[in-house]
């Protein structure tokens, strides 16, 4: 195949009429640029809700509980109740496929009133009783200082660890932040660390502006005694949270004493699925980019074909001419196919070289004029130049077949006897 | 070289068939010159497609050197004839985006000879049809009996048993003509074997033997006292 005068002969074949050379390559390097185009955009969309969910452990569900709604096992209904700490360790025997299970508790909330004074500043923050372990489920950058760590657990230090957009408000520029104080509901918190979150979705500003102390802290000094808010649950990445929730819901209803198919009893919002239902619809955009794509590029490769007829019935004569000589008829096969690959795969690389500089074009547009929401970082990876690749291959191969069959099948007396 | 037994051949044309070879017999030593002769739609042509495996004989035997040529498929009558037959055209027939030295190397290219003694036996036979500072060109720079001097030496290359010549003076003047014949007389006179099929009595008579076929048959099988081309060549 690497045969000097067969690549000399497919490119004298090829030059030998530039111009419809050209006009053919034309069409499959559109399609391909098309392709390439798309997947880029698709990824570009992709990223950008990505973003949003961050580095969010996905595989996660929170639960709550809310009021019985149904009378049970002696209990009347509309009962408040709550998930205890002892629920964790029960979930963490029963359910060893679970990864991190962080109860939490809360302070404040969205537009409360002040809960936290410094000196003479005040602000309203929510503030989040929790265990170490929930740093691995909601990423956070720690800029200064450390999380809450299980030291702080077993002491029932009160610590916290404070966003930037706290620091902003409470501290002037350039004030020490770590060893501070804050009072939290009128009890002092020595600040240890500060984070960063990184997402950019609406609540960005939000995000930016929570206190994490430590859950046994928090329980002793807003006086929640056992009592579990809520639950952050993470299930090892073997297993989806969704499979698992129907068991742990029905596992905790069991130990507060619920009616079975009370459904109001505790509520639950899973991560994971509303994950992967965006996950989905990146699938249909990756598959809406290659339909498109490769139908255009197969119009392009019809082009292909088309002149690839043209070409050896030009060369008829020709190729009668060099099986009298004693051409084997694989050999023409050959020929044929290579020309039509190597124009195929030509066009191609160019078309993917184009896409790659309007790739990094419009990268270079969305760097110099900051993030645009939900679009960012548009880009193909080797792996789909690898498909582009492979599919032009198998086009070119498919392009050259027609053609190089009918090279063959005119019987070499006939071939030559045409003018 | 070629021994040819009971050969019938016959073309559909349409509904009625064409019987064009009604058993042919005929021998051809290593070393002859035959000329075939007769006038159009007598079966020469056919013939001499058969003998050069581009056709296929209906029935009867045919003995290449010894070697059965019957039933090939493509590949191998593709590589029979470019190992044992070399093919000379009236049309000439070079490949015109190829040099001079390319075409008589073409051959060569299709036995897997290595580029570089592809291109010395290539330049080694132009020098003999003497045409050596004319490697370098394209067939439309060359005139007719250059063209067809390139064609013979095409047809040497490969060192075949036999050269299979159609008509090979048939497009060109009659000096020009001689002058071919000269050639392929003094490429007879060291050793090789040579059939031209032609319907010139002068071509035929500078050959060293004479067939004449009429409606798919020989009638007439004779060796004659060869006319030098030479004396007409300046």
């Amino acid at each position: 195949m690497f045969n000097r005068d067969r690549w000399k002969e497919i490119l004298e074949v090829l030059t030998k009429n530039w111009f419809r050379t050209v006009l053919t390559a034309f069409g499959v390097f559109w399609g391909i640029l098309i392709l390439i185009i798309l997947l880029a955009a698709g990824k570009g969309l992709e990223n950008g809700i990505r973003s949003d969910f961050d580095n969010i452990a996905t595989n996660t569900m929170f639960i709550w509980t809310r009021s019985t709604t149904k009378a049970y096992d002696g209990l009347p209904k509309d009962r408040d109740f709550n998930f205890k700490i002892r629920d964790v360790s029960l979930l963490r025997e029963n359910f060893p496929q679970l990864r991190f299970i962080s109860p939490r508790n809360q302070l404040g909330g969205f537009q409360g009133t002040n809960n936290v004074v410094r000196g003479i500043r005040t602000g309203a923050y929510n503030v989040y009783g929790d265990y170490p372990e929930f740093i691995e489920q909601e990423p956070m950058m720690i800029t200064r200082g450390r999380f809450v760590n299980h030291n702080d657990i077993e002491e029932k230090r009160k610590v916290a660890v404070i966003g930037q957009g706290v620091v902003r408000e409470l501290y002037d520029p350039g004030e020490t932040i770590l060893g501070s104080y804050i009072k939290i509901q009128g009890v002092n918190f020595v600040v240890v660390g500060t984070y960063r979150k990184s997402s950019n979705d609406g609540n960005g500003e939000e995000s930016q502006k929570q206190i994490f102390v430590p859950f046994t802290a928090f329980s002793q000094a807003f006086n929640r005694a056992d009592n579990v808010g809520w639950m952050a649950i993470t299930a090892k990445d073997e297993t989806s949270i969704t499979s698992m929730k129907e068991d742990i819901v029905s596992f905790l209803k069991g130990q507060h004493r619920v009616h079975p198919e009370d459904q109001r009893a505790i509520g639950y919002f899973d991560l994971f699925e509303q994950f992967n239902r965006v996950e989905s619809l990146f699938g249909a955009m990756r598959f809406i980019a290659y339909f498109v794509g490769i139908l255009v590029l197969l119009s392009g490769i019809i082009g292909v074909s088309n002149i690839m007829l043209i070409v050896v019935k030009e060369r008829t004569k020709e190729i009668g001419i060099r099986r009298a000589l004693g051409e084997d008829p694989w050999s023409i096969r050959k020929q044929i196919l290579l020309e039509s690959i190597f124009l195929t795969l030509i066009s191609g690389m160019a078309g993917i070289s184009v896409g790659a500089l309007f790739i990094y074009g419009i990268n270079a547009i969305l760097d110099m004029n900051g993030p645009v929401d939900m679009f960012a970082n548009p880009s193909v990876n080797l792996g789909v130049i690898m498909i582009a690749l492979t599919i032009l291959i198998i086009s070119g191969l498919f392009a050259g077949f027609i053609p190089a069959q009918s090279a063959i099948r005119v019987k070499p007396i006939d071939a030559l006897r045409t003018e | 070289m070629i021994e040819i037994k009971d050969l019938h051949k016959s073309y559909q044309m349409g509904s009625n068939s064409l019987h064009v070879l009604k058993g042919i017999d005929f021998n051809v030593e290593a070393g002859e010159l035959v000329a075939i002769m007769g006038s159009s739609g007598s079966g020469k042509s056919t013939l001499l497609n058969i003998l050069g495996m581009l056709d296929v004989a209906d029935s009867g035997e045919y003995l290449l050197d010894g070697l059965p040529i019957k039933n090939l498929n493509e590949t191998k009558a593709a590589n029979y004839r470019n190992k044992f037959l070399g093919f000379i055209f009236q049309s000439f027939n070079l490949i015109n985006y190829k040099t001079a030295l390319e075409n008589v190397a073409l051959p060569l290219y299709y036995q897997g000879v290595g580029r570089k003694e592809r291109q010395e036996k290539a330049l080694k036979y132009l020098e003999q049809v003497g045409l050596k500072e004319w490697s370098h060109h394209l067939p439309s720079e060359l005139s007719g009996g250059q063209k067809q001097r390139v064609a013979v030496a095409r047809a040497m290359a490969a060192e075949p048993k036999v050269l299979l010549a159609d008509e090979l003076t048939g497009a060109l003047d009659s000096t020009t003509s001689y002058e071919i014949m000269d050639l392929i007389q003094k490429i007879n006179d060291l050793g090789n074997t040579i059939l031209v099929v032609t319907h010139e009595d002068d071509i035929a008579h500078m050959c060293k033997r004479i067939v004449h076929l009429k409606d798919g048959v020989i009638v007439e099988d004779k060796k004659i006292e060869q006319v030098r081309a030479s004396q007409y060549v300046q």
